[in-house]
């Protein structure tokens, strides 16, 4: 088998070096993101603000790891999948308040993540994102099977509820208020994880792994908390659609699923801070303007992941991020 | 009437030839993803796609130009070779220097599209492909029927594995394939066409993925789903298996075939995961697979 380290010859994503400049720079559009979340809902639909909300957290989460753990996960369905099924679950049958549902779900995924990473890094590269996907699937069949999740009709007529049993969610604005909060404070945690000393670790070991070893670092520790970690922001994400979509079904634990996270990502820029979200924008607008167009969607999609591989691996975020010198 | 563990004989058996006839489908497709990432370094996703398209190749030279099994036996596999090779030199070529992931990514991209366009044509429910004249019927054995068509899927998918591991180990051809595997550099110094071997690799690794996909067509009903549902199945068996070995990929390929089967008659509910579960344990007691070299 050929050496596999030499081929490496281009890293997944090369970050800019930071200085305190961009973290201004960064701040200002953090600002700005949260001036556009509060006048976003006047002008667009909340609905189809809400869905890309949740997708941009989840290529958020996935790209915290891929990204920046430079772990290419295939499975990550499985953890957005299987959190929107216990948050759908826990809200319907169980009764509990929308904002205990979707910890129940999140904190799903989290232990899912932990145990599927656990397995998951114990082989690298390639073989890491085959197990990703084989135990994705195995997830999915779980969910198939299982009396709770309902088989093929998913879990029907979830009740939006009231946010710590007083206010009401039904109103698809006070619902846009919860999602945009939640989109925000998990964008916060992730960039606040990418930028502390346990993301500076997580780049090198990403970088150069064996490097990372000789230096000390244990290298499967920082990967299964990372690993972890990205599970329960998708989780988080799940969660939140399925409370706000009132249905949990197999399209979320769907390998289909696992292979949107991932274009969405390519599309806004692996290893960027905010690639994520414009990859998520541009992947659900895309859904939602070509689905008429049917099955052809597929089809597009593929397009788009072969064309952005072949010619615009940086992404959309990235190639700004270079032309302006500035890390995004 | 005769039982085993409680089991009826003709069902137990009749569960474990069907088993060993997925296994076959295991074997010659992990061995093709197998030669390919030997070589090129890529996972290639799209080897269910290629595979569902042998298996519409040979529907389609039935239904449109009246050529039967034994045609499409050799036809298909060398059209979805073509395809392949055409794949290779216009989009694979040009990751070779690029992280592998992206191959991985490239190639799920072409499985998208492949079984997208094949969906938009002939729908997910399925076309019939009738099993040929010479191979209906079957045997009557003492403990089971045995069909023909089925008994003849096992014995090609063993031959075309033996060979090509014949091929691999005992040829000159052979020699120069596992050298460039080791060392590329080295072996296109010596004179060998290195860029030519990788596209030829992946033309045949594909072309066995279209022959399992011709195997499978009277069996299963040719369907654009098909690909997808066993390709990931079969990055499991890699898993388990090993990429390092010829020999262990078919080896575990036919012997999951075979533990799936025996699931479906003792425990069906784990039938669907049970290979899965047998990845996790082996990625707990023996990480680098049965057949694998740690790197």
């Amino acid at each position: 088998m050929a050496d596999t380290a030499a081929l490496d010859a281009a890293p997944i994503a090369a970050s800019l070096p930071e200085n305190r400049d961009d973290k201004a720079l960064q701040r200002k559009i953090f600002v700005g993101l949260a001036v556009l979340l509060i006048v976003a809902p006047t002008v667009l639909y909340p609905v189809y603000l809400m869905k890309v909300l949740c997708f941009a957290l989840f290529a958020l989460a996935f790209n915290l790891l891929l990204g920046y753990g430079g772990l290419l996960s295939f499975g990550h369905a499985a953890y957005f999948g299987m959190a929107s099924y216990l948050s759908a679950y826990s809200a319907k049958v169980l009764g509990l308040t929308p904002e205990l549902a979707i910890l129940t779900g999140t904190a799903t995924a989290a232990l899912l993540g932990l145990v599927f990473g656990a397995l998951a890094i114990r082989r690298q590269g390639i073989y890491f994102s085959m197990i990703t996907l084989a135990l994705a699937q195995m997830a999915f069949f779980f969910a198939l099977q299982a009396k709770f999740t309902g088989g093929e009709d998913g879990i029907q007529a979830v009740p939006r509820g009231a946010l710590f049993g007083a206010f009401r969610l039904d109103d698809d604005r006070a619902m846009y208020a919860l999602v945009a909060v939640v989109f925000f404070l998990g964008m916060l945690a992730i960039y606040r994880i990418i930028h502390s000393p346990f993301g500076q670790v997580l780049k090198a070991i990403r970088d150069n792994e064996s490097r990372a070893i000789s230096l000390g670092y244990r290298v499967n520790q920082y990967k299964l908390a990372v690993f972890v970690l990205s599970a329960t922001l998708a989780g988080l994400a799940g969660s939140t659609k399925a409370i706000v979509f009132q249905l949990a079904s197999l399209t979320d634990v769907h390998w289909s699923m696992s292979g949107e996270v991932v274009l969405m990502t390519l599309v806004g820029g692996m290893g960027t801070v905010f690639g994520p979200i414009v990859g998520a924008l541009v992947i659900v607008s895309m859904e939602t303007y070509l689905a008429q167009f049917g099955a052809w969607v597929t089809v597009i999609q593929g397009c788009v992941f072969v064309l952005c591989v072949l010619l615009f691996r940086e992404g959309v975020v990235g190639l700004i991020a270079r032309t302006l010198h500035k890390p995004l | 009437m005769m039982t085993i563990f409680g089991v009826p004989t003709q069902a137990l058996f009749g569960q474990l030839l069907l088993g060993l006839i997925n296994g076959s489908f295991y074997a010659i497709l992990s061995l093709g993803l197998a030669i390919i990432f030997g070589l090129l370094n890529i996972i290639n996703f799209a080897h269910g796609a290629l595979y569902m398209m042998g298996a519409f190749v040979a529907w389609m030279l039935l239904t449109y130009l009246g050529l039967g099994y034994w045609l499409a036996l050799g036809l298909a596999p060398l059209a979805v070779g073509v395809f392949g090779v055409i794949l290779e030199r216009v989009l694979i070529a040009r990751l070779y220097k690029l992280d592998h992931l992206y191959g991985l990514l490239l190639t799920f991209g072409l499985a998208l599209i492949i079984q997208g366009l094949f969906r938009n044509e002939y729908g997910v429910s399925g076309l019939p492909y009738a099993i040929p004249a010479e191979l209906s019927g079957g045997q009557r054995l003492p403990f089971m029927f045995l069909p023909n068509y089925r008994a003849w899927v096992v014995v090609a998918s063993l031959t075309v594995c033996l060979a090509t591991w014949l091929v691999i180990e005992k040829t000159k051809l052979g020699a120069y394939l596992r050298a460039a595997t080791e060392n590329p550099t080295l072996v296109q110094a010596f004179g060998v066409n290195v860029p030519l071997f990788l596209t030829l690799t992946y033309g045949f690794g594909v072309a066995l993925a279209g022959f399992a996909g011709v195997l499978a067509a009277p069996i299963y009903s040719v369907n654009p789903n098909m690909g997808a549902d066993i390709i990931i199945v079969v990055f499991a068996v890699v898993v388990i298996g090993g990429m390092g070995s010829i020999i262990g990929s078919v080896i575990t390929g036919f012997a999951l075939g075979l533990v799936e089967g025996l699931t479906k008659v003792f425990y069906p509910e784990a039938s669907s995961t049970v290979i899965f579960v047998i990845m996790v344990v082996v990625l707990l007691v023996k990480p680098a697979g049965l057949f694998g070299r740690t790197a």
